[in-house]
């Protein structure tokens, strides 16, 4: 197997005296797919978040596609390049329409021309079933039409990695459904993708890795079948049984 | 229907919203406007006569005074005898000194030219219609104050005209823009160090708004005008309108850091974190994503400022600049027209007026074009 595309070696980090990940050893490989769930505050969210250094850790290594995240602002803004991500809130900018919210990076940051970065933007946006909204504001758009253009607008950075922090959270069932549809597309496509989430049929379907956390600790990971059908620790037992018992 | 028909079997996407029915005619239109605002109940529809009433009762006499048994042709104030309304003789008389000030008659077309080409700098910055916004904000910065310097103090030929023979409308026109274009970046980079986070920018710039809003306005102006040349080594005189106006677009920036600071603070941290986790650097995050959001948000403070800068430039007549106000004072200090205070005084409001209410109606204009938050 060829170097890993993200690795994390021994890494901690506190928010004030909060120890919030402890000792955090994580290695992803290329078109990896993993699922990280637990309860709330275990630090999934955390986790995923530091690996484009949108939290800062205090101790260990994370080196991403071969970019070691450093104080280095240069280094940050590669890495970032390189790694795409969907909010819980989708945090679509209300100012410009879908268009240009998925246009506004390639250009600004890749220097893409506008013609070319707009008719990028249209293929995903077709790839997300929502190339008829493309002029108009995220305000006048659904939830789930909003993640999808949220989806839309990291890809057309066309990332290595993309992020999901617990994406469908926000959404009623019924666009739950089309956000993860879009999201299983996403994965038949061989991207690397890290995706925090408490959809466990979605963690069945398509995750090479189902990571639980508990405490800032990665307690137990697994493949799917193992993961769910023969889980080793009795925090993840009890864990399972509390989200799956309905 | 046909949506679903499109996904057999798959998921539900909505390409088509149904067609909406318009409201009931009762309530759109004039009269639906009076019945929600003016006539909703009974309360309302007293306040609403009161009102009325209140208005017949002050407008008609007003206008009256105004504008029926008024006179605006003469020669001095022995014209007014016998006249109820106002006695406007002196603004036609004295309409050169109320905008110009001392400003020498042959040169006045200076003054226009340059007003005029103030406006249409400012036309392609305050409307998307006419191109080149980014180009014309930039020159209206640091273009526009050097060809209004050349122009209205003179240079290259043009006659020298000093800084104490400006004045009337003019000065408070130089003053108010001049402080407004510079206290808006100013403040806009002041807001941003406060929240920066390196410790040395973000106490400088605390230390810099905090100093400048704590003083009045009337003590800085004392400052610059009397106390700072005491200090200055002799030989270096600043010139007395420059100081004025240096103390002015400090404080005013002071006032406009929190104005923008507040538009700063009430943006969800999301959208700084989207910004970044697409690789925008700090300076374009906040050029693209987040200044144009913030200042949105508070286009009513910021030209609440504005406004409060326009007519706190009265003020300067305290240190002896002849400003619009002191302009209206002191025309009726000549025996010529002694006894049309009330008419000078007008004469000034009415023009300040004008000045702020336009502003006004331009931010609600400005707020109401970028509303793109709700459904439209």
């Amino acid at each position: 197997m060829s170097e890993p595309i993200i690795r994390i070696e021994g890494m901690n980090k506190w928010f004030g005296q909060f120890h919030v990940l402890r000792d955090i050893d994580l290695t992803v490989n290329r078109a990896e797919r993993i699922v990280i769930c637990g309860p709330s505050g275990s630090g999934k969210s955390t986790l995923i978040r530091c690996i484009n250094r949108l939290e800062e850790h205090q101790k260990g290594t994370i080196v991403v596609e071969g970019i070691e995240l450093t104080g280095d602002l240069k280094q940050i803004d590669n890495v970032r390049r390189e790694v795409g991500m969907v909010f819980q809130q989708f945090n679509l900018f209300p100012h410009l329409t879908v268009l240009e919210n998925c246009t506004l990076a390639p250009i600004w940051v890749r220097r893409t021309p506008r013609a070319e970065a707009e008719e990028l933007a249209m293929e995903y946006l077709t790839r997300v079933k929502i190339p008829e909204q493309a002029l108009k504001y995220p305000g006048q758009l659904s939830g789930g039409q909003q993640q999808r253009v949220a989806i839309a607008r990291s890809l057309c950075m066309r990332p290595k990695i993309m992020l999901f922090d617990e994406p469908t959270s926000a959404l009623d069932p019924e666009m739950i459904k089309e956000v993860l549809d879009v999201m299983v597309e996403l994965a038949e496509t061989e991207m690397t993708m890290l995706v925090v989430t408490h959809e466990m049929g979605f963690a069945r379907q398509v995750a090479h890795r189902v990571i639980f956390m508990d405490e800032g600790q990665i307690v137990e990971q697994n493949e799917p079948e193992e993961f769910f059908y023969n889980p080793k620790s009795d925090r993840t037992k009890l864990f399972l049984s509390q989200i799956l018992s309905h | 229907m046909s949506d679903i028909a499109n996904h057999p079997g798959g998921s539900f996407y909505r390409t088509e919203n149904i067609p909406q029915s318009p409201p009931p005619v009762s309530t759109v239109g004039v009269l639906g406007w009076m019945r929600q605002n003016l006539f909703s109940s009974p309360f309302n529809t007293a306040l609403t006569l009161l009102t009325l009433y209140l208005l017949y009762l002050v407008v008609p006499p007003l206008f009256q005074w105004a504008f029926i048994d008024s006179l605006l042709e003469g020669e001095s104030n022995k014209d007014c005898r016998g006249i109820a309304g106002a006695c406007w003789v002196l603004v036609p008389k004295r309409f050169g000194q109320y905008i110009y000030g001392f400003y020498p008659e042959p040169e006045r077309w200076r003054v226009n030219l340059t007003f005029i080409l103030f406006c249409l700098n400012l036309l392609p910055v305050l409307s998307d219609r006419v191109p080149g916004r980014t180009f014309a904000a930039l020159f209206l910065v640091f273009g526009f104050p050097v060809v209004a310097f050349v122009l209205l103090h003179g240079a290259f030929g043009l006659e020298v005209v000093p800084t104490h023979k400006w004045g009337g409308l003019t000065l408070t026109l130089v003053f108010a823009s001049v402080a407004i274009l510079f206290s808006l970046p100013i403040g806009i980079l002041l807001a941003l160090g406060r929240r920066s986070e390196m410790p040395v920018i973000r106490t400088i710039c605390i230390a810099f708004i905090e100093l400048w809003r704590a003083v009045p306005l009337i003590t800085v102006l004392f400052m610059a005008s009397f106390v700072l040349p005491l200090f200055t080594p002799e030989g270096v005189n600043a010139n007395e309108l420059l100081r004025a106006l240096i103390g002015f677009i400090m404080f005013a920036s002071a006032y406009m850091a929190e104005v923008v600071r507040g538009g700063l603070q009430a943006l969800p941290k999301g959208q700084t974190e989207a910004a970044q986790a697409l690789g925008l650097n700090y300076w374009k995050s906040m050029q693209l994503i987040i200044l144009p959001q913030a200042l949105k948000i508070v286009i009513p403070g910021i030209v609440n400022t504005f406004i409060a800068l326009f007519k706190d430039t009265a003020l300067v007549s305290i240190i002896g600049l002849f400003d619009l106000l002191l302009v209206a004072r002191s025309a009726v200090t000549d025996p010529k027209w002694l006894g049309l205070e009330h008419e000078s005084y007008i004469f000034a409001a009415v023009i300040y007026f004008v000045f702020c209410f336009s502003m006004s109606r331009y931010s609600l204009w400005l707020e109401r074009k970028l509303d793109t938050g709700h459904r439209t």
